[in-house]
């Protein structure tokens, strides 16, 4: 995003008028959101804050929210991947529609893309009498939220690697096919390196965004404390608890995903950046 | 790409170019299996269970006063937002990419905090802001303005949504944009306005439309970071998929997929628009 090589001389900006409405536009919409999350949380001191972050149902809901990403990243960067090689290093009809349902989910609603699952698995869903039958919980259980996560997550790597793998082409791959090596060798040995900053950059979305779910996450949660709750949904019940400093001590910590999420990417884009201009250079 | 795939002359009934390349059918066919599971499955069941009822079932769960003020709040709110970060998402973009000040680097980081910032997270922080005791709110309040627990808080709620949409489709163009055609044509003796007008706005009106139509869609849908300061107050302040989770809740499970199906229908609409706009203005500049 950050081209140095366009930095233009200040003369050619215009007046300092549009500067300073840009920076209080940013400070009011993103930045006085931020500043009340860790004023808020760190209110009543240190010791009430690690109090509430140590709850014991905070705790169960940080570990269901590390599990839901454990299982969601996996899943859809292992998506990614195939339908980039599909789509990028081979020519077929359909491919249009495949790209279109593959961004559908960005249009949709969360509590949509939590919806849908209950009317598959829900106790008046298409399977759910089946699944009651066989003594499966799927709503309203850890199953659940995370087929929700993944319905809302599904596009983020996979949108970064399709661009990425169409660029490259598949010139490399078809010479290491050429020189005898295998499809996965090919695959692990040319590919992979090619894509892996892409692939990182992708995951880190799809993480922040899985483990901030709360839409999807609500409709299909039940939310059972210490049991169904993920992080945002714990949030949300310590709020309306009317527990303001114990919800934004736990928010605090989404709060920071979010940040270090950001000064990876930024990191990681950089590092791209420098590798690009050297690979250049050599 | 396709220039370099070997194009040889395959059957006409053949859906598939063929290719040296090994692996097509694992990964494609995983792909299939993952989005028939994860996005067709579920889309069809969307798409199926509004007509439980018939068709007068759907109409009447769609037309209910109570959906379709929530549907018009969430759709009004999230285009009037929209429009606003297009106007200042603009801004924000034009000072990253041409002026130099301090944290600039810091600004241009914090632009993509909504899209990593949990949006419960967000929804609790703005109730806050704005509410009666919160640093803007008292303000506001002692104006005689109110904004949370009422219409205008979803407002406020989606200019934050939709900013980074604006400002990360905006940005590319104007960095990419040369600044010699702007000397070129101030060489010429155009004015600021003539500038604007024939170099800026025939470069930037495709990228600030996709920005609206994303931060459009991603609005209308919002949750999260809505419902805690709209006061979800029937017909007044419920947006549209609190509606869905009131249904779900009291198993109206058909009602429910008529107020989701409504809302994509709606999103997808605008996003087919803004696509024709842009199909249009393109011509346009050729002819």
């Amino acid at each position: 995003m950050i081209g140095e090589t366009a930095r233009r001389p200040v003369n050619r900006a215009g007046p300092l008028l549009i500067l300073i409405v840009a920076l209080a536009w940013l400070a009011l919409v993103i930045g006085a959101p931020m500043a009340t999350v860790f004023a808020e949380a760190f209110k009543k001191g240190a010791g009430v804050f690690l109090g509430a972050i140590s709850d014991p149902d905070a705790v169960a809901a940080i570990r269901l929210t590390l599990l839901v990403a454990a299982i969601v990243v996996p899943l859809n960067a292992a998506f990614g991947l195939a339908a980039a090689w599909s789509i990028a290093k081979f020519e077929f009809k359909g491919k249009a529609l495949l790209l279109t349902l593959i961004d559908l989910p960005l249009s949709m609603s969360p509590v949509v893309s939590g919806l849908v699952w209950v009317l598959l698995f829900g106790a008046r869903g298409w399977f759910g009498p089946m699944l009651d039958d066989g003594g499966v919980k799927v709503i309203f259980a850890v199953p659940g939220i995370v087929l929700g996560t993944v319905l809302v997550t599904v596009p983020l790597i996979a949108r970064e690697l399709i661009p990425l793998m169409a660029a490259q082409g598949a010139e490399e791959e078809l010479a290491a096919t050429t020189l005898g090596a295998g499809g996965w060798t090919t695959f692990r040995r040319v590919t992979l390196p090619n894509v892996r900053w892409a692939l990182l950059h992708g995951a880190l979305l799809c993480n922040a965004r899985a483990m901030g779910e709360f839409g999807a996450v609500s409709v299909l949660s039940g939310h059972i404390r210490g049991l169904t709750e993920t992080l945002p949904l714990h949030v949300e019940a310590v709020y309306n608890e009317y527990d303001f400093v114990g919800a934004f001590a736990c928010a605090s910590l989404l709060a920071g995903l979010a940040i270090v999420t950001l000064a990876a990417k930024t990191a990681l884009e950089r590092a791209d950046a420098a590798a690009a201009i050297k690979g250049s250079a050599a | 790409m396709v220039a370099l795939a070997p194009r040889i002359a395959a059957p006409a009934a053949a859906w598939r170019e063929p290719s040296a390349v090994p692996g097509f059918h694992l990964a494609f066919g995983f792909t299939l299996f993952y989005i028939s599971l994860v996005i067709l499955l579920p889309l069809a069941a969307l798409a199926a269970r509004p007509w439980e009822h018939g068709p007068g079932g759907f109409v009447a769960a769609v037309t209910a006063p109570r959906t379709l003020a929530a549907l018009r709040l969430s759709f009004t709110a999230a285009a009037l937002a929209a429009l606003v970060n297009v106007a200042l998402g603009f801004a924000v973009a034009w000072v990253l990419t041409r002026y130099e000040f301090p944290f600039r680097r810091l600004a241009d980081a914090l632009v993509d905090l909504p899209f990593a910032l949990p949006t419960a997270v967000a929804g609790i922080a703005l109730a806050t802001l704005y509410g009666p005791h919160g640093w803007i709110g008292a303000a506001l309040a002692d104006a005689g303005i109110k904004v949370a627990y009422t219409p205008v808080g979803v407002f406020v709620a989606l200019l934050a949504v939709g900013l980074p949409f604006v400002v990360r489709s905006v940005q590319p163009v104007l960095q990419d944009l040369d600044v010699a055609w702007e000397e070129a044509a101030h060489t010429l003796g155009a004015n600021p306005l003539q500038i604007a007008w024939r170099i800026f706005a025939p470069a930037l009106t495709p990228a600030l439309l996709t920005g609206f139509a994303m931060a459009f869609a991603r609005g209308a849908g919002e949750y999260g970071s809505v419902i805690f300061i709209a006061g979800n107050m029937p017909g007044v302040s419920e947006i549209a998929p609190l509606v869905i989770v009131t249904k779900l809740e009291q198993y109206d499970y058909a009602g429910a997929a008529a107020v989701g199906v409504a809302m994509l229908v709606g999103s997808l609409l605008v996003l087919a628009g803004v696509n024709a706009a842009q199909v249009a203005f393109s011509r346009r500049g050729e002819r």
